[in-house]
């Protein structure tokens, strides 16, 4: 029993770590299908990129830890910008099936490009600081661990003050709520929607330089799961809704790790798309999910 | 003020405006009645930017603002308090009120504003912390214009104001209507509701299938046998 108590902790610790980076990744899926109605295929690359942004940042730079997931995240969201103006704004009128067929075209186009750059090989992230383990009677924590959960915490707080407290955030609400309405208000809608891209790209660059920094390895390819996994968490959550996707990368984290440390690591990914099979049957929604009526 | 000049307007292929022409003088209400699908929304739609015209000008203040975005047309004093009131329900009161007022920078100007909004609908000020959805029709009606007005409009377009809303809330709308107008906003309105319509207004515009049939002043559309035939109920 003993042992089986500690095997859970030690799970929920794991799962919430990793679970953490799921919830960066799903925030920026969130967030642009709030706007613009776009599945972003190509967000998981985007995390890819930030993750090389973090390493060249620290290998080419010798930038420390804050600084390079800061620049990481920088340079993510130009990114971001630039993949939405060139590749999604001139088909905003188009049928949606369009702009979602672009956004895996734009996934691919990242994916090959960085592998001509800087070629297919995995490189080994740099140890941006020399890792410590904590021991709780038999848990084990690591310095990593406790960086992710802090980083992700912290940005998940500042992006929450952005969305709720800030003119650009409540523009960027209004515009999920109503397009037309909040060009009646003189809202911008391109600014907003680059807005958007530039912090959703932003948060997934971070969550790329957190993973360079937990698994030590990074690949052109290393968007592909997460990305889906994300995508998972977003719609668990309720797409659109910011607090969903926050909760949905947490509880996907959780069961990922429940899953590989009672059952097998194998079956990991099949618990992941088997929770979207479930909530796509019972709860389209997603857990925070409302139909909001709205009154006439 | 404004001079809609010869418009045309299409969603997609069907023709919805055909070459319609107005006129809006500085200081008055102007009412443009007609039945459902008759274009009324659509001329205001155009207006505001949220749609461009095929061909035809829209002069405002001596400058044709045919196809310029919406927002731009907000920041040149056209607000709309759009059909279905369209406001965020996933906002507070204040968030929307807010909202309405997204392109001024001057904070004593914003909140005199808001000031301004809460004395014409106390009810507003009892609920500002509430999320909007939540408010009954004739309060959403009411955010819906004090949201238009944080925006100072010179010239304020209202489409269906009375729509859904009980006969004494329309009667108090109407009268706010007209303060604002005598307040110095000119009004574009357009409504289905012609008899409450043609009691606020100085001019009227009868619209059908996309095209201007009559025009006048109130007075003269109201004991107009024709528009008394269609829209007054005899």
């Amino acid at each position: 029993m003993e042992s089986f108590l500690s095997q859970f902790f030690q799970q929920l610790i794991n799962g919430i770590s990793l679970g953490s980076i799921y919830a960066l990744i799903a925030l920026g899926y969130t967030m642009i299908y709030g706007i613009i109605k776009l599945i972003n295929f190509a967000h998981g690359d985007i995390y890819m990129l930030g993750a090389y942004f973090g390493f060249f940042a620290t290998t080419q730079l010798g930038l420390s830890f804050i600084p390079a997931i800061l620049l990481a995240m920088a340079c993510a969201a130009l990114a971001g910008i630039i993949i939405e103006r060139v590749a999604y704004k001139p088909m905003r009128n188009a049928p949606r099936i369009a702009i979602l067929i672009t956004a895996i075209g734009v996934s691919f186009f990242l994916e090959y490009t960085m592998i001509l750059l800087v070629s297919p090989q995995p490189r080994t992230f740099p140890a941006v600081f020399t890792p410590v383990v904590y021991k709780i009677g038999s848990l084990v924590v690591n310095s990593q661990q406790i960086v992710i959960l802090a980083s992700a915490v912290i940005l998940m707080a500042v992006l929450t003050f952005i969305v709720n407290k800030t003119k650009a955030g409540k523009a960027m609400r209004a515009v999920s709520f109503d397009t037309d309405a909040a060009r009646l208000m003189g809202i911008n809608i391109d600014r907003v929607i680059s807005t958007t891209f530039a912090l959703g790209s932003a948060l997934a660059a971070a969550g790329g330089v957190l993973v360079g920094v937990y698994y030590n390895s990074i690949d052109p390819l290393m968007g592909m799961m997460p990305g889906l996994k994300a995508f998972v968490a977003a719609v668990l959550g309720g797409i659109g809704i910011i607090p969903g996707a926050m909760m949905g990368g947490i509880i996907l984290g959780v069961v990922e790790a429940m899953v590989s440390g009672f059952i097998s690591s194998t079956l990991r990914d099949a618990a992941a798309f088997g929770i979207l099979i479930l909530i796509l049957l019972y709860k389209p929604s997603g857990l925070l999910g409302k139909n909001i009526r709205e009154k006439v | 003020m404004l001079r809609v000049e010869d418009i045309n307007v299409y969603y997609g292929a069907i023709h919805a405006i055909k070459g319609i022409s107005l006129d809006v003088t500085d200081g008055e209400i102007v009412a443009l009645i007609g039945s459902n699908g008759a274009g009324k929304s659509t001329t205001l739609r155009t207006i505001s930017g949220l749609m461009k015209p095929k061909t035809g000008k829209i002069i405002y203040e001596d400058q044709d603002i045919a196809g310029i975005s919406a927002h731009k047309i907000v920041g040149m004093g056209i607000c709309q308090v759009p059909e279905g009131r369209r406001i965020f329900a996933n906002m507070t009161v204040m968030e929307n009120l807010e909202m309405g007022a997204y392109l001024r920078t001057d904070k004593d100007g914003i909140e005199q504003a808001m000031k301004g909004v809460f004395e014409k609908f106390p009810r507003l000020l009892e609920r500002k912390d509430q999320v909007a959805g939540t408010l009954s029709g004739g309060e959403q009606q009411m955010l819906a214009m004090g949201r238009a007005l944080m925006g100072k409009p010179k010239l304020l377009l209202m489409d269906e104001p009375s729509m859904g809303l009980a006969p004494l809330l329309v009667k108090e709308i109407f009268n706010i209507i007209k303060e604002i107008n005598e307040s110095g906003t000119t009004v574009l309105l357009v409504e289905q509701n012609a008899n409450m319509a043609l009691s606020i207004a100085d001019k009227a515009y009868v619209l059908e299938t996309g095209r201007i049939t009559l025009s006048g002043t109130a007075k003269e559309l109201a004991s107009s046998e024709a528009v008394r035939k269609a829209y007054l109920g005899g």
